[in-house]
């Protein structure tokens, strides 16, 4: 990467108190997202994801114990007084979530959520904010804007609830925008219209995106760069179109196989990942994706394994990584016939 | 699409069927008709797959056959016998042929119960003694690799999404059902996990001889594990043939615009096609004609005025739509 990063993640770690003992959610993670760049991190449920999203953003749970930093154009949000960050967000970093239904007020009117942030950080005038809303309503793709602005939010479809987020995150120019699982809750043609409506922003805006999805394919088409998380820990890092053309870490290799495809030919059984996530309490030392792993040996069980860079902006934290040929070999169209 | 019609229907074979079926729920806001005038069979052994999304109508259907939701009308044939007015008795040995799996396996399990007993849940009532039923447990949940004590004497909440899923598979094979509904049954699930139950189904299939009828929103999910498919859009039919066909060259623009949106996971080919625009209508006003005039990019007025009907475009391959793709040149002029 060569463009100066906005956000560098360093060493983040999160460990969350529970009644039966420690999980350690987030271990050692580093992440850097370039200007006008677009960074992907994707994992299952326990992959600790959300975790560094919420890391990130300072919305931890309560027990929860963090430590690392948090850079955002060189300035620690984890140890920023107060009143600087709340300056940071929402005029300099804005978010965008899952359920565009619980982000909105319910019982307040759209073109309110939309202009209080030019109001408040911006210091705009109530008129002036007002075609600045319509304008940008117009710009996620809502039809009709000057009619949606005095529109309640249970008076819209979700695909509109989520465009009128994206508006309310944009309204401040942003640097940059974290999307968590933005698309989760939508029907596949909304959310492919979402997806256009992400990637057509941040190109124009040149805002830089990091992105946080269960879905693969999500965020192999929006980033440009991914982060494969595992157990609280990075997987693998590099360029997607790297990772996604020949994927080193066996998990990431093994996952791309279980996922169900378009082309997928009737009768032939999917490749499955056996077993299920290791007790977050108790994780192993070593590699965390060792018991579910067809080639896991005796030094997979030693501590580590640190992420080293295996090709160029390619990064695998794996001992036993997939060979490069082999890797290069899952883009050809006998995936399911092996 | 959206449309009406049987054309597609396969006769006295089939284990399934049924015909013009209507389910409509009462609202403040108006009478919403959830499935309107559906009509599909499914042969014994086949697993067809019902795709769609949000107000589609395809789970709606699906608890219409077990007689979980009202039916307004229609004809629903299990097995020979006309279901859709049987009484609650009757249907109550029915649903022991029909079984159902649903999205969130934990909250369809009693929660007080250990895993052991919850399987042989159904045999109480066809006087199956203490030793019967610990025997067909312990068959049932080596079946779904759940034998060990670990698991047997968990209760629900314990069990990780998958491990619930896979006690709700045997608790459905105990009965040993004719047919297998399974409802979003991996949409809750993580992809890792979600592979193992899709291939534990397609195993259990084959074994037990199951007709299974595969409801969800995924479209690679049903790809993946039917043999037919069947789309719907806002309480009609689309589309229903092979599931190869259908997926490879799509009658229906419906059809083409699912595939289209579905994401790759190749950065250089992020979408098959191009965007469906507009949002899906409300199921309280439908539009006229075909629903999915309003979003289709090849809508005439004829679309506006007349709802299509079911009919076979290409050999196997039914669409009710007036301009299926692959046609649509001869039938436009």
């Amino acid at each position: 990467m060569t463009a100066e990063p906005v956000l560098q993640v360093r060493n983040l770690h999160a460990y969350i108190g529970t009644p039966r003992g420690v999980v350690r959610a987030v271990q050692d993670v580093s992440l850097d997202v370039g200007r006008a760049q677009s960074l992907g991190v994707v994992g299952e449920s326990g992959s600790g994801k959300s975790m560094t999203a919420r890391a990130i953003m300072g919305r931890l749970p309560p027990r929860a114990e963090c430590s690392g930093q948090v850079l955002f154009k060189g300035r620690d949000l984890l140890t920023m007084p107060r009143k600087q960050l709340a300056e940071i967000w929402g005029k300099h970093i804005a978010m965008v979530f899952q359920d565009p239904g619980r982000s909105l007020n319910p019982v307040v009117r759209v073109e309110r959520q939309l202009t209080e942030g030019m109001r408040k950080l911006l210091g705009l005038g109530r008129s002036e904010a007002r075609g600045r809303a319509v304008g940008l309503l117009g710009e996620v793709g809502v039809p009709d804007p000057e009619r949606r602005l005095r529109a309640y939010p249970h008076e819209l479809s979700g695909g509109m609830r989520q465009r009128v987020m994206i508006a309310i995150a944009l309204a401040c120019e942003p640097d940059l925008l974290i999307a968590d699982e933005p698309t989760t809750a939508l029907d596949v043609t909304i959310q492919r219209q979402i997806l256009d409506l992400l990637r057509r922003v941040q190109r124009d805006r040149g805002m830089s995106l990091l992105l946080i999805s269960h879905d693969l394919a999500v965020v192999a088409g929006q980033t440009d760069r991914v982060a494969v998380m595992y157990a609280g820990r990075l997987a693998e890092v590099g360029a997607t179109r790297r990772v996604f053309a020949a994927p080193r870490h066996r998990y990431t290799h093994a996952l791309l196989e279980a996922t169900p495809t378009l082309e997928h030919e009737r009768a032939a059984p999917l490749r499955l990942i056996p077993g299920t996530l290791p007790d977050p309490t108790r994780l192993p030392e070593g590699c965390r994706f060792t018991a579910r792993c067809a080639h896991a040996d005796d030094a997979c069980r030693e501590p580590g394994p640190r992420l080293a860079e295996i090709a160029p902006d390619h990064h695998v934290a794996c001992v036993r990584p997939v060979a490069a040929h082999a890797a290069a070999d899952l883009e050809g169209a006998d995936l399911d016939g092996r | 699409m959206a449309g009406s019609g049987t054309a597609h229907l396969r006769g006295d074979r089939a284990l399934l069927s049924v015909e013009d079926l209507v389910v409509e729920y009462p609202g403040a806001a108006g009478t919403v008709r959830a499935v309107s005038k559906v009509s599909f069979d499914v042969l014994p052994g086949e697993t067809l797959g019902i795709v769609g999304e949000s107000g589609c109508g395809k789970s709606t259907t699906g608890r219409a056959l077990l007689r979980l939701d009202r039916v307004t009308s229609g004809r629903i044939v299990f097995d020979g016998e006309r279901i859709e007015r049987a009484g609650e008795r009757r249907m109550r040995e029915l649903r022991r042929r029909m079984q159902m799996i649903f999205q969130d396996p934990v909250a369809s399990l009693n929660p007080r119960r250990a895993v052991a007993d919850i399987v042989v849940e159904g045999l109480a009532a066809t006087g199956a003694s203490a030793a019967e039923r610990s025997a067909k447990s312990a068959d049932v949940l080596a079946k779904v690799a759940l034998s060990d004590d670990r698991f047997t004497r968990m209760l629900p909440r314990q069990l990780s999404g998958g491990q619930a899923q896979r006690v709700a598979i045997a608790r459905a094979l105990a009965v040993e059902p004719q047919l297998l509904l399974c409802d979003e049954p991996v949409s809750a699930l993580d992809v890792s996990v979600q592979a193992q139950i899709l291939n534990l189904i397609a195993d259990l299939k084959a074994e037990y001889d199951l007709t299974v009828l595969f409801i969800a929103h995924d479209l690679g999910v049903v790809r993946t594990i039917s043999d037919n498919v069947l789309v719907m859009y806002l309480g009609k039919v689309c589309e229903f043939g092979d599931a190869a066909e259908v997926y490879d060259s799509p009658a229906h623009p419906y059809t083409r615009a699912l595939l289209d949106s579905v994401p790759l996971t190749d950065p250089d080919r992020r979408f098959t096609g191009p965007a469906l625009e507009g949002d899906i209508p409300s199921p309280l006003s439908p539009p006229t004609g075909c629903r999915f005039r309003t979003r289709c990019p090849f809508a005439q007025e004829r679309c506006a005025d007349e709802e299509p009907q079911v009919r076979e475009i290409r050999p196997g391959q039914y669409a009710a739509c007036h301009f299926p793709l692959g046609e649509a040149s001869e039938k436009a002029g």
